[in-house]
């Protein structure tokens, strides 16, 4: 156990690994949030998985993996976001399509290259053991663009969630806030890929946000609990994991839903008492 | 001369093919207190929303004092007969009331003082300022509905479109919420849709009779063969009991 800390105070990859998940957690919570009360889970599942287009065309060319996830994860939420606008009724089946497709485009370039295992290994499930300080600054810089967008828009983004006909009557914008929306999605989708893996990025999104939603009367507490919450479960799968040397980005999930799960068990039980 | 304020013209709407509203004339002149009734299915809803602009018509025209909706979405208040939202969503009665600032409020960003002035204000007129800080998950209909009011309210609007607003309201509730809307009137032209005509013809100064066509309107007097006529049959007279 004190190894951990021991290993903390001298070696960076740790410091690294501790603050890329804190880094982590503030986008998951802001973005989350919104994830969380516009049941757009599935929405966000599609852009997530088929980032790894991007990532493994990116990769093939021997570009950075992540700048390739970012295009890719912003083409995907603008096509699912037009296709939602726009043919409301085919909106499941465009999302498995795009969600599909995009990861049969990584796998085949990934192949193609070389280190195949370990590198779509490390897409997929993540490694919060090797970020950089390059990944630390962009993921810095990708939160700071959430934080501003979100603070101008609040207003505006709890509106056309809470109830998008009276946000057009309100004469808002809403496609043009839906899409902005989508693409704030798709910036924390890759904000998260280094710490858990893009298979895992959903629960990531949603479950510290989901608890959060549990306890408080707006959307604005609900991003500052799912935050905070966020850096709770980051930092303790960190620190399980690290001596049995378990997988890092497993471990944060599962001691997110295990929260997830005793903070829904908890709060039954109080509404039955 | 001054504008009507809602000037529908030659109206004709459908989904998918099926006609819901045919032939539609109507004039509703500022300061009106104006009364929408008919049988479910009527197309009560469908009018409302195509006055504010959800809906397209496939012909006729629609003007808010002779300008297009669009242009004039800041004039219109507007009470859905449904909630469109979740129960369960995290927001308090304030700032659901302040979400009808939004188009309108001068400031940029957050709600400003003026917005929250605004909407303490029309929370005091529907009654619903000791909830303020209160979850919308645990209100009674009744305390939502006075809600939405409040948040159409907070526009300060020029014309409310009220559809069913007081359907979760009980009797004595529903004469404080007319007498709030008479008390608006003073400001604002109301249109009202409502299935209560006896009680709502104490208020209103206009009717509009709404099966698929209008089968009266202005100031046609509501006698029993035109009630028979939008219902059916089997639907007592007007009374006014003053
Ligand atoms: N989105 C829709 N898709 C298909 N049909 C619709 C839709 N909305 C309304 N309709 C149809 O249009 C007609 C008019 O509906 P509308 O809701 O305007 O009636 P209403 O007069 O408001 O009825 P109520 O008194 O029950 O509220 C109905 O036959 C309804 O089935
Ligand atoms: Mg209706």
């Amino acid at each position: 156990m004190l190894e951990f800390f021991n290993t903390l105070a001298t070696q960076s990859f740790l410091q690294n690994a501790l603050l890329g998940g804190i880094l982590a957690s503030i986008g998951c919570g802001l973005t989350g949030s919104f994830v969380v009360v516009n049941r757009i889970g599935y929405m966000a599942g599609g852009i997530a998985h088929s980032v790894l287009g991007g990532m493994g065309i990116a990769y093939y060319l021997g570009l950075n993996p992540f700048a390739g996830a970012l295009v890719a994860a912003l083409l995907a939420a603008i096509i699912i976001g037009v296709i939602k606008l726009k043919w409301q009724h085919q909106e499941d089946t465009t999302i498995g399509a795009i969600w599909a497709v995009g990861m049969a485009i990584g796998i085949i370039f990934i192949s193609k290259s070389d280190g195949y295992n370990t590198n779509l290994m490390s897409f997929l499930f993540g490694n919060i053991l090797i970020i950089s300080d390059e990944q630390l600054f962009i993921m810095l810089l990708l939160d700071i663009i959430t934080i501003i967008f979100v603070a101008i828009f609040y207003k505006q983004l709890v509106a056309i969630s809470f109830d998008i006909e009276f946000a057009i009557v309100r004469a808002i914008n809403v496609n043009l806030f839906y899409l902005l929306l989508l693409c704030l999605i798709a910036i924390t989708v890759v904000l998260l890929i280094q710490v858990v893996g893009l298979i895992l990025v959903i629960a990531l999104l949603t479950l510290p946000a989901a608890i959060a939603k549990q306890y408080v009367h707006s959307i604005g507490m609900m991003m500052l609990l799912a935050s905070v919450l966020g850096m709770i479960f980051t930092s303790t799968g960190l620190f399980v994991s690290y001596e049995p040397d378990l997988p890092a980005g497993a471990t944060i999930i599962l001691v997110a839903g295990i929260a997830y799960f005793i903070s829904s068990l908890a709060k039954s039980f109080i509404r039955f008492k | 001369m001054t504008k009507a304020a809602i000037e529908i013209t030659d109206l004709n709407f459908s989904i998918e093919n099926l006609s819901i509203l045919e032939n539609i004339n109507m004039t509703i002149e500022q300061g009106d207190f104006a009364g929408l009734v008919g049988p479910n299915g009527g197309g009560k809803t469908s009018l409302i929303k195509l006055i504010l602009g959800l809906y397209k018509p496939q012909s006729g025209k629609i003007s808010i004092f002779g300008e297009p909706v669009k242009s004039q979405r800041k004039a219109i208040g507007y009470v859905p007969q449904y909630a469109n939202f979740n129960n369960d969503f995290p927001i308090s009665v304030q700032d659901t009331v302040l979400q009808g600032r939004l188009g309108v409020s001068s400031c940029f960003g957050r709600y400003c003082r003026e917005d929250k002035v605004i909407a303490q204000k029309v929370m005091q007129e529907t009654e619903v300022f000791d909830l303020a800080q209160r979850s919308i998950q645990s209100l009674s209909g009744g305390q939502m509905q006075r809600v939405l009011v409040a948040r159409a309210l907070a526009a300060e609007p020029e014309i409310m479109l009220l559809d069913e607003p007081t359907a979760n309201i009980d009797q004595r509730a529903e004469k404080d919420i007319f007498d709030i809307f008479k008390a608006i009137n003073e400001r604002m032209t109301i249109l009202i849709i409502s299935h209560d005509i006896a009680f709502v013809s104490d208020y209103i100064n206009k009717v509009f009779c709404l099966n698929k066509t209008l089968v009266c309107h202005d100031s046609t007097p509501v006698t029993s063969d035109t009630i028979h006529k939008l219902y059916g049959g089997h639907v007592s007279e007007v009374h006014h009991h003053h």
